[in-house]
């Protein structure tokens, strides 16, 4: 619903647009539909695990986002490109080991490039495993489709994620620490004035909260989300 | 054995898996609606978390981690998997909930009926692979710590989606603001019995 949910799809469908008929209204819904009306983490309720807690800071988030983005187009792909010889009763564990190796590669890459990252993200890099996330699009999309429609699916789905990440983390990290990825946004005047920050948004509670308070917002908005209790 | 017992209630209180560290938050989401199936998932999560904990500090000890492999022989001192430690870990999971699946549905029949469609939910629980993992970064010493490690934080998720369930149960009859209501809502919840059970935070054990 905010401006950032519509730009970041048309920045998407215009860099990719000289790839001719590939982007039918069909397939530009697979990506835009994850940003808002069927949103990872505040529609289909996956991936909630790691999106909690990696909240802390703007960096790791972003961090996170993009390795889940990876993880989830790397295994639609090959999932979808495998998905007619995948016997349907071990199709778990083929899923679950396509996606192990390829966080084991994110794992590596992070360590390698951005070691302070990864070591705040401690176990929370290992467990995109088990990010619901990742399963349930392999499982509701990429064992049914071709895999281009299955990468922009992962696309949609990665951004849709990502936003909802970052914005939580925008929020914790200004009210908790008063910075944006690690600059200090506040001027010291405010403090001598008796302004604090506020401890608590450190802490893992407000991240659930910030969580609630954005599903509030968004079915404010989009009515028709609205459940029966 | 008073080691034990502070690793089991720290891991219960204190460590909390999901107010703590948020792990299992899908199924526990998903799952909630009722006390009925919320108690299945949560003792079939005990169960699974006691025993894949400790096979994997065996796993994690005797193979991946560096000079493991030394009781093979003195070449392999050096030998050093641990980058292997996602897939090997997530691999032991998966076969053990399948072959509990097993063990149960053939000797516990009644067992199986209450727990039968949660079980295979259980392999891709953040909360499983969380313990293998976080016994792991911990290092515990010996194999009775990890276990406890492992019973612990499966009964403090028993306790967590059991207390929200039943909130869950009650807020039915509450006016909830429609926006919030379902996910919203629960959310919320969560996030003030999070700050409830921070005040066990500062407490040593």
């Amino acid at each position: 619903m905010s401006t950032e949910v519509k730009d970041a799809p048309v920045k998407e469908a215009k860099i990719k647009e000289p790839s001719e008929p590939l982007f039918s209204k069909k397939n530009k819904k697979l990506i835009t539909d994850p940003l808002n009306d069927s949103n990872p983490i505040t529609v289909q309720v996956l991936g909630i695990c790691s999106a909690l807690a990696i909240t802390v800071q703007v960096k790791q988030a972003i961090v996170m986002s993009l390795s889940v983005l990876a993880v989830l187009i790397g295994g639609n792909l090959i999932i979808s490109l495998i998905r007619n010889i995948i016997p349907s009763r071990i199709r778990i564990i083929v899923q679950l080991v396509v996606v192990a190796a390829l966080v084991i590669l994110v794992d590596q890459v992070l360590k390698a490039y951005v070691y302070d990252v990864s070591k705040a993200l401690s176990v929370f890099v290992g467990l995109i495993i088990t990010n619901c996330i990742i399963m349930g699009r392999l499982e509701a999309f990429a064992l049914a489709n071709k895999p281009w429609p299955s990468i922009l699916d992962a696309i949609g789905n990665g951004l849709g994620y990502g936003w909802i990440l970052v914005a939580v983390a925008v929020v914790r990290e200004l009210f908790g620490s008063g910075s944006l990825l690690g600059f200090k946004l506040l001027p010291e005047g405010f403090y001598n004035f008796g302004y604090m920050n506020n401890n608590l948004m450190i802490l893992p509670p407000m991240a659930l909260i910030t969580v609630g308070v954005i599903i509030w917002i968004q079915r404010t908005k989009n009515t028709a989300l609205i459940e029966e209790h | 054995m008073l080691d034990l017992i502070n690793i089991f209630v720290k891991a219960i209180f204190i460590e909390n898996m999901i107010f703590a560290y948020f792990l299992g938050m899908c199924s526990y989401l998903a799952v909630s609606k009722t006390i009925k199936t919320g108690v299945g998932l949560g003792a079939a999560v005990i169960f699974v978390l006691g025993v894949t904990v400790p096979v994997n500090y065996l796993l994690e000890n005797y193979v991946l981690k560096e000079g493991a492999l030394s009781w093979l022989s003195e070449d392999f001192v050096t030998v050093d998997l641990s980058f292997l430690s996602f897939i090997m870990f997530i691999a032991v999971i998966a076969s053990i909930v399948q072959l509990v699946e097993m063990v149960v549905e053939k000797f516990a029949p009644a067992l199986y009926g209450a727990l039968g469609i949660f079980l295979p939910l259980i392999a891709v629980n953040c909360s499983i692979l969380g313990g293998a993992l976080f016994m792991q970064e911990r290092q515990y010493s010996t194999i009775a710590e990890a276990t406890s490690f492992g019973l612990g934080s499966g009964v403090g998720w028993f306790l967590a989606i059991v207390a929200i369930a039943a909130i869950r149960e009650k807020i039915k009859y509450s006016n909830v603001p429609p926006a919030l209501r379902g996910l919203g809502i629960t959310f919320i919840i969560t996030g003030l019995m999070g700050m409830a059970f921070m005040a066990f935070m500062g407490i040593e054990l």
